[in-house]
């Protein structure tokens, strides 16, 4: 009996789905269901030829196929491109028109949208399915000329902002998960940060995924003008179900001079179930540009979930002195295999660049570590530190690192340093024998291994994501 | 308190004890000595459960059979084995380990888990005791610490944990003489009616320290003989050999 309760919690704790009917675009990929998208929410016409310039492109793009992590071919045809709410023909003007059974389900997943129990000091856009449902504690940002609202609703009052940033990072010819988001993308997130403002507060935004058959694209972009600063943070979860989703999202952030911009995800999809069925293709295109002069740009994830994971959070270093880092937790169990890393490209003069990539790998997972660091020839003193982490349980999975290192600059330095270690039987002996239970000692050894990312994350989520880091890799040992 | 009856152990089909049998009451100091290859190891491995060994025979612990508890309930229920060799775990600061593991611990007891600041008083009072710098409490656990740290820490925990029942696997071997002082004088502290402990050693050196109630010599596998220090004395003089 106990057994059985057990085996309960230990499944994935954001499986529900929600009971919600909901508009779709007719299945199928097109120029008609593109202009579905656009004319559902409203778009200028400029932004429809740019989707449609896109979904050109697209024709003549094939997917790639040089990852470690291979998956059956996607039938892009039998995926609906759109999917919301239905009561949200209209965005609800405020929280008392939303939906109960979104409040509903947003309160199951820890993210209150009511006033009264908002998270303190975060501010929440919440994106379900394909599109933003709440943004929390707007007018409080309004007062310091902060925009941060969902990107359709940028596209309405900010056009200017939109048209002048979007693409201008991850362009429509880029590749083919990310010109096909720029041609059907739905919804995400938007943030400008006015020249010399500090945000005061987490930006967070909280996708889900509800509806089958379905695909989320979203696109967030975030400006960070000059001298100002902000720390962004999304979380993800999505319904057990035993098809395969795609998630191919695009998310852009340009820092102008003397900005900062720091980017957090903690990304927990669905990620089949044990015996690999099942689950979310993350596919996902980030990218940074460190437009201006000592800005910088950091990226941290922790990744949890999905079938697949396969991003690259980069920067493009083109400010002189501008500088990037990468953070990541990347974690595989089961089945499930992740094929991540970054790419820094430096431009700019006297830019830096580190690194800091932990792998941990149980069950039949496997998982790679992949990343480019690219110094230019005229990118005279610069640097970069990449350390490369991999920790294996069991003796069913792997661990790959794969650097790609150029240096055209003869004035700059490029460190690489990888290690590849094990959890061994005496060390859990060892934890065992001091009242810890092979869970917990898991636990402490893979956070310990993992320590010097977790301490990027802003505190708020700190602790979520060590506890998350944990309750990943249950059931891996023993 | 441990009721050891006629145990026998294989690992890879070698045998290493042959027909243990040993008995520790509560508040007991039981020491065992034997040459290298008797067994000494194994029955301290085999009594905090470590895997890999082909067992039979009884063993019981607080009238319940030891074979039925799992490593981490042994431990749970006041079993603490201080190791021979302490692992490394890179990453893991040594105060958060001390600190989980005490609460684990407590928590299967019943017991209120301390905070940080609670814990914190206690684990550097307890730390000055055995002469050790509060530095180490924010090392990696074991990572880079000399032999003699590594043993000192072991013996920390014991003081943390306060168990029912100590065994200490060679704790001596790699002490100098003043660390040797301080780890006897932790064990001494924690002597009481209640509390037993099971040392296992070399030499008489540790046991001039802590006045053992019995020694017993373990030879191929099992006791050959059993008395009180003077047996240690005589060992010292004859060596196992004469025996």
């Amino acid at each position: 009996m106990r057994e059985k309760e057990l085996e309960k919690l230990k499944e994935y704790k954001y499986g529900f789905s929600t009971d919600i009917e909901s508009i779709k675009a007719p299945k199928g990929l097109n120029e008609e269901v593109i202009k579905f998208i656009s004319n559902i929410k409203n778009e200028p016409k400029w932004l429809l030829d740019w989707r449609l310039k896109a979904y050109e492109r697209l024709k003549i793009l094939k997917e790639p196929d040089w990852q470690k992590p291979k998956y059956p071919k996607i039938d892009y045809q039998n995926l609906y491109y759109y999917s919301a709410p239905k009561s949200f023909k209209e965005k609800p003007k405020n929280l008392d028109d939303l939906d109960p059974k979104l409040l509903e389900t947003y309160k199951k997943l820890g993210i209150p949208l009511q006033e009264q129990k908002r998270l303190n000091n975060i501010a929440v856009d919440a994106v379900f399915d394909s599109v933003s449902v709440a943004t929390t504690f707007k007018e409080k940002l309004t007062e310091k000329g902060i925009i941060f609202c969902s990107i359709s609703e940028a596209i309405q009052k900010h056009p200017d902002l939109v048209k002048r940033y979007l693409g201008s990072v991850i362009p429509i010819t880029d590749h083919y998960f990310a010109t096909l988001n720029s041609a059907v993308f739905t919804d995400g997130s938007f943030v400008y940060i006015p020249e010399g403002v500090r945000c005061p507060m987490e930006l967070s935004t909280y996708f889900r995924i509800n509806a089958s058959d379905t695909g989320q694209f979203e696109r967030t972009l975030i400006i960070a003008d000059k001298g100002s600063y902000v720390s962004y943070l999304e979380g993800c979860t999505a319904p057990m179900r035993d098809e395969n989703q795609l998630h191919a999202a695009n998310v852009e952030l340009i820092a102008l001079d003397d900005a900062e911009i720091k980017y957090s995800t903690v990304q927990n999809w669905y990620p089949g179930d044990k015996d690999g069925k099942g689950g979310i293709y993350n596919f996902v295109t980030k990218r940074g540009l460190c437009k201006g002069k000592n800005s910088k740009i950091s990226w941290t994830q922790v990744e949890t979930g999905s079938a697949i994971t396969w991003k690259y959070p980069s920067c493009i270093l083109k400010g002189d002195n501008s500088s990037g880092e990468f953070y990541s937790i990347a974690i595989t169990n089961n089945h499930q295999k992740a094929d991540t890393g970054t790419k820094m490209i430096h431009l700019g003069k006297n830019t830096k660049s580190k690194i800091i990539s932990k792998g941990i790998s149980a069950g039949f997972a496997d998982n790679t570590y992949r990343g480019l660091v690219d110094i230019s020839r005229n990118a005279n003193n610069s640097r970069n530190y990449t350390q490369c982490d991999s920790l294996l349980i069991g003796n069913k999975c792997g661990a790959h690192t794969v650097p790609y290192i150029k240096n055209k600059n003869l004035f700059s330095n490029i460190e690489h340093e990888a290690t590849t270690s094990k959890i061994s039987d005496d060390q859990l002996f060892y934890c065992n024998q001091r009242g810890l239970n092979q869970e917990e000692a898991v636990s402490l050894i893979v956070n310990g291994f993992c320590k010097e990312v977790l301490q990027q994350l802003p505190m708020e989520f700190a602790v979520e994501a060590q506890k998350l880091v944990g309750i990943s890799l249950e059931g891996s040992v023993g | 308190m441990l009721n050891i009856d006629n145990l026998y152990a294989k690992i890879d089909k070698k045998a290493i004890l042959n027909g243990l049998s040993l008995k520790i009451k509560p508040g007991e100091v039981h020491a065992v000595m034997g040459p290298n290859g008797s067994g000494k190891s194994t029955l301290a491995n085999i009594l905090s459960g470590k895997q890999g060994y082909e067992i039979s025979g009884n063993v019981s612990y607080e009238n319940k059979n030891l074979f039925d508890l799992a490593i981490e309930e042994r431990a749970h229920k006041g079993l603490f084995l201080a190791f021979q060799y302490p692992l490394e775990i890179p990453g893991v600061n040594t105060s958060n380990f001390l600190k989980t593991s005490l609460n684990a611990i407590r928590k299967s007891n019943g017991k209120k888990e301390l905070d940080a600041l609670e814990f914190l008083k206690i684990v550097k009072e307890k730390a000055s005791k055995l002469k050790m710098d509060e530095k180490i409490l924010n090392r990696q656990l074991n990572v880079g610490f000399s032999g003699g740290e590594k043993k000192k820490n072991e013996i920390l925990q014991m003081s943390l944990i306060e168990p029912k029942m100590a065994i200490l696997d060679e704790t001596d071997s790699g002490l100098d003489i003043d660390a040797l002082k301080i780890v006897a004088n932790g064990v001494n502290t924690l002597r009481n009616k209640e509390r037993s402990f099971l040392i296992i050693t070399h030499y008489q050196r540790l046991l001039d320290y802590i006045k053992p109630d019995f020694v017993h010599v373990l030879m191929k596998g099992k006791i050959a003989k059993s008395g009180c220090m003077e047996l240690a004395e005589e060992l010292e003089k004859v060596g196992y050999e004469k025996l």
